[in-house]
């Protein structure tokens, strides 16, 4: 058992990759002499030289682009997008290329690359520096989807998503990497593409994924205090999407809600909510409440920031009510 | 760089006979598009544009990868793509490069190191600095070479690969097919500067632009720029040619004139070199005419091939998203019988 912070947890995942595998390589923006802009790869091109760890130009789209080629030819690229906002200016290269060559190429050649982002609040950074993109990617079929929420999962996940024969996105979360945990990295992880149940209760389900996690069993904590016991869902990822669990629990349970960080509207809580209102209906009570981020840009302001996004009072305030007589 | 065309006279047979199946490759292509049996709506034939793909893959060696743009039919045949399977890829079927999923702009052959043709203008050109990557990182001595035309000199994507490629000395080439239309636009109603290789100058890498009805001229600049690639040196060769048709195959270009076309395909690689080899005595009439009607009846029976070839199965619709130990994704129809399936 060691004590690791998000940050450190990603880091020795790379660095543990790297050294059972001379084929992963490193590449992005600042990711070599800097040690990214966040942290996370620092010290890597110490120890892994610079052929390993490259440091690229500003030049998002091309990033992507050459690990799809490098995925094509052998290497085991992990490319780094400093942020999930600028997911845009690799687009084509993401969703015409990397998710479209295996079926396009009618399976002669998978793209076994992943590309590791952080998105989400928390950090005042603005309304192009703080978004929940996820939805761009699951939308698109062809690409996986992790979301790291524990530290645990940080390291697990990344290291799945290395193994992964095809492209992963990985976005973490900025306001989770000075998060520590207690983690024994040799314990068997969970299977790839399973969810995890946080906390167990009879009363509501709640379906979440990274940072809101947090968000979730913080409210589930303060209803328990007022008699409603909540059961937590963590998605750890969200292609593949582990819907037996979330239908198991639902099924048992008879109230849902869904917590995203990202906005409302053609969301990924809207594909949930819908999955389960369509496929558990006759079990539920009330309807499936979306419990997500404001159609609205994020605002530099902190009051503004952390309004535009659920935090535990929406989320506890949301839950009581659904339960109505009890609360 | 200066290039000295006329060098490699005996390699000329063998090119002239690439060029010549090209031809007769996408006038089958046509073909069958006006008989209405390919599977794609689009198809972009690369007639008149024969020596670029001629020229250029004469100078690569067995383990070297590429991509291409759209008009790519040529380029891949030329690397040793077997026409009957590409007819049949063009037309959708089962027997094709890509069990018919991919057609004409998303043919591709890992076998032969075709990273695959892109229907996204300059979509595929950063894959070749991940190959360059790789290759060198593996130490296998193979080149990339990304072909796009004039047309994908307007992205930005070309400007970020041609930089990463000069600043980590990459094995790569970039090679452009100056074809003069990006559809409808002439290039110098696209660009101010039509001198497209200064652009690879700028950038630090080996540039050349060279005239693309002379496929000695191309090979010999073709082989120049490989051999500085595989030292380390990337480059940038533009090729002048004329796209003898329209973008696609129902475009009648109407925004070019009779006189200009005429003045175009007067600029043919094929006839070029057919009367080179004459002049110097490498080839007889008898043997073009022979070799012509050999390259006509092979490239006749790809469409037997593809006409006669299965449809893809049905079921194979859900192949392949992902690896093939993966689930596939759940069908719509099943999800809605799931629904309402209940009570």
């Amino acid at each position: 058992m060691i004590e690791l912070t998000y940050r450190d947890a990603l880091r020795q995942a790379l660095a543990d990759a790297m050294t059972e595998d001379p084929d992963v390589v490193v590449l992005g923006e600042e990711v070599g002499r800097y040690g990214g802009a966040y942290g996370v790869t620092r010290d890597l091109i110490r120890d892994f030289g610079p052929d390993r760890v490259i440091d690229t130009p500003i030049s998002e789209a091309a990033i992507v682009g050459a690990a799809v080629g490098a995925a094509m030819t052998g290497l085991r690229p992990v490319a780094e997008l400093m942020y999930v906002d600028f997911i845009g200016m690799t687009m084509d290269q993401l969703g015409n290329q990397a998710a479209k060559i295996r079926y396009m190429f009618g399976g002669q050649t998978g793209v076994p690359m992943v590309l590791r982002t952080q998105g989400g609040t928390g950090r005042s950074a603005g309304a192009q520096h703080s978004q929940s993109l996820e939805a761009y990617v699951m939308h698109t079929p062809g690409l996986r989807l992790a979301m790291p929420a524990t530290v645990a999962d940080a390291y697990h996940l990344l290291r799945q998503a290395i193994a992964c024969p095809d492209p992963v996105v990985f976005i973490e979360h900025k306001a989770l990497y000075t998060m520590k945990e207690t983690v024994d990295l040799a314990a068997e992880p969970p299977p790839w593409g399973r969810a995890a149940v946080r906390r167990e209760g009879g009363d509501l389900v709640i379906v979440s994924y990274s940072r809101q996690l947090y968000h979730a069993l913080e409210a589930a904590r303060r209803l328990a205090e007022r008699g409603i016991e909540a059961t937590v869902i963590d998605l750890r990822t969200l292609n593949p999407l582990d819907f037996d669990t979330i239908r198991e629990r639902v099924e048992a349970i008879g109230r849902a809600m869904v917590v995203s960080e990202g906005a409302m509207t053609a969301g990924v809580a809207a594909e949930l909510s819908a999955r389960i209102a369509e496929e558990c209906f006759d079990f539920l009570e009330d309807p499936v409440v979306r419990v997500a981020g404001e159609d609205i840009p994020i605002s530099v302001s902190t009051a503004l920031e952390a309004g535009s996004v659920p935090g535990p009072e929406l989320i506890a305030g949301t839950a009581a009510r659904m339960l109505g007589g009890r609360a | 760089m200066h290039v000295t065309p006329g060098a490699s006279n005996s390699a000329l047979p063998a090119l002239y006979r690439t060029m010549r199946r090209i031809r007769s490759f996408e006038e089958r292509v046509g073909e069958l598009f006006v008989r209405g049996q390919t599977a794609g709506s689009m198809l972009h034939l690369s007639i008149g544009e024969e020596a670029a793909a001629a020229g250029v893959t004469a100078a690569m060696g067995p383990r070297d990868t590429f991509t291409t743009h759209h008009r790519g039919h040529g380029i891949f045949l030329a690397r040793g793509a077997d026409p009957a399977r590409m007819m049949a890829e063009i037309a959708g079927k089962e027997a094709g490069y890509c069990r018919g999923k991919g057609g004409s702009m998303h043919i591709a052959d890992m076998g032969l190191g075709h990273l695959g043709a892109n229907a996204i203008v300059g979509g595929g050109i950063p894959a070749v600095v991940g190959a360059g990557l790789s290759a060198r990182h593996h130490g296998t001595g193979a080149i990339s070479v990304a072909f796009f035309g004039d047309g994908a000199t307007g992205q930005g994507i070309l400007y970020e690969s041609m930089n990463m490629a000069a600043l980590w000395g990459l094995p790569v080439l970039f090679v452009c097919i100056n074809n003069q239309y990006g559809m409808g636009t002439r290039i110098d109603q696209a660009t101010a500067n039509t001198a497209l290789h200064e652009r690879a100058l700028a950038f630090g890498l080996e540039g050349a632009t060279v005239d693309g009805v002379d496929v000695e001229a191309v090979a010999d600049a073709a082989r120049t720029l490989a051999d500085a690639a595989r030292a380390g040196r990337p480059g940038f060769l533009a090729v002048t040619c004329y796209r003898f048709y329209g973008h696609a195959r129902k475009d009648k270009s109407p925004y070019r004139s009779p006189e200009e076309e005429a003045e175009g395909r007067a600029r043919d690689p094929l006839a070029r070199a057919r009367a080179r080899l004459l002049e110097t005595g490498l080839a007889t009439e008898a043997e073009l005419e022979a070799l012509d009607a050999a390259a006509d009846a092979e490239m006749d029976a790809t469409i037997d091939f593809a006409v006669a070839a299965g449809e893809p199965p049905l079921a194979s619709m859900f192949r392949d998203v992902f690896d093939p130990a993966e689930p596939e994704p759940e069908p719509v129809r099943a999800r809605i019988d799931r629904v309402l399936a209940r009570e």
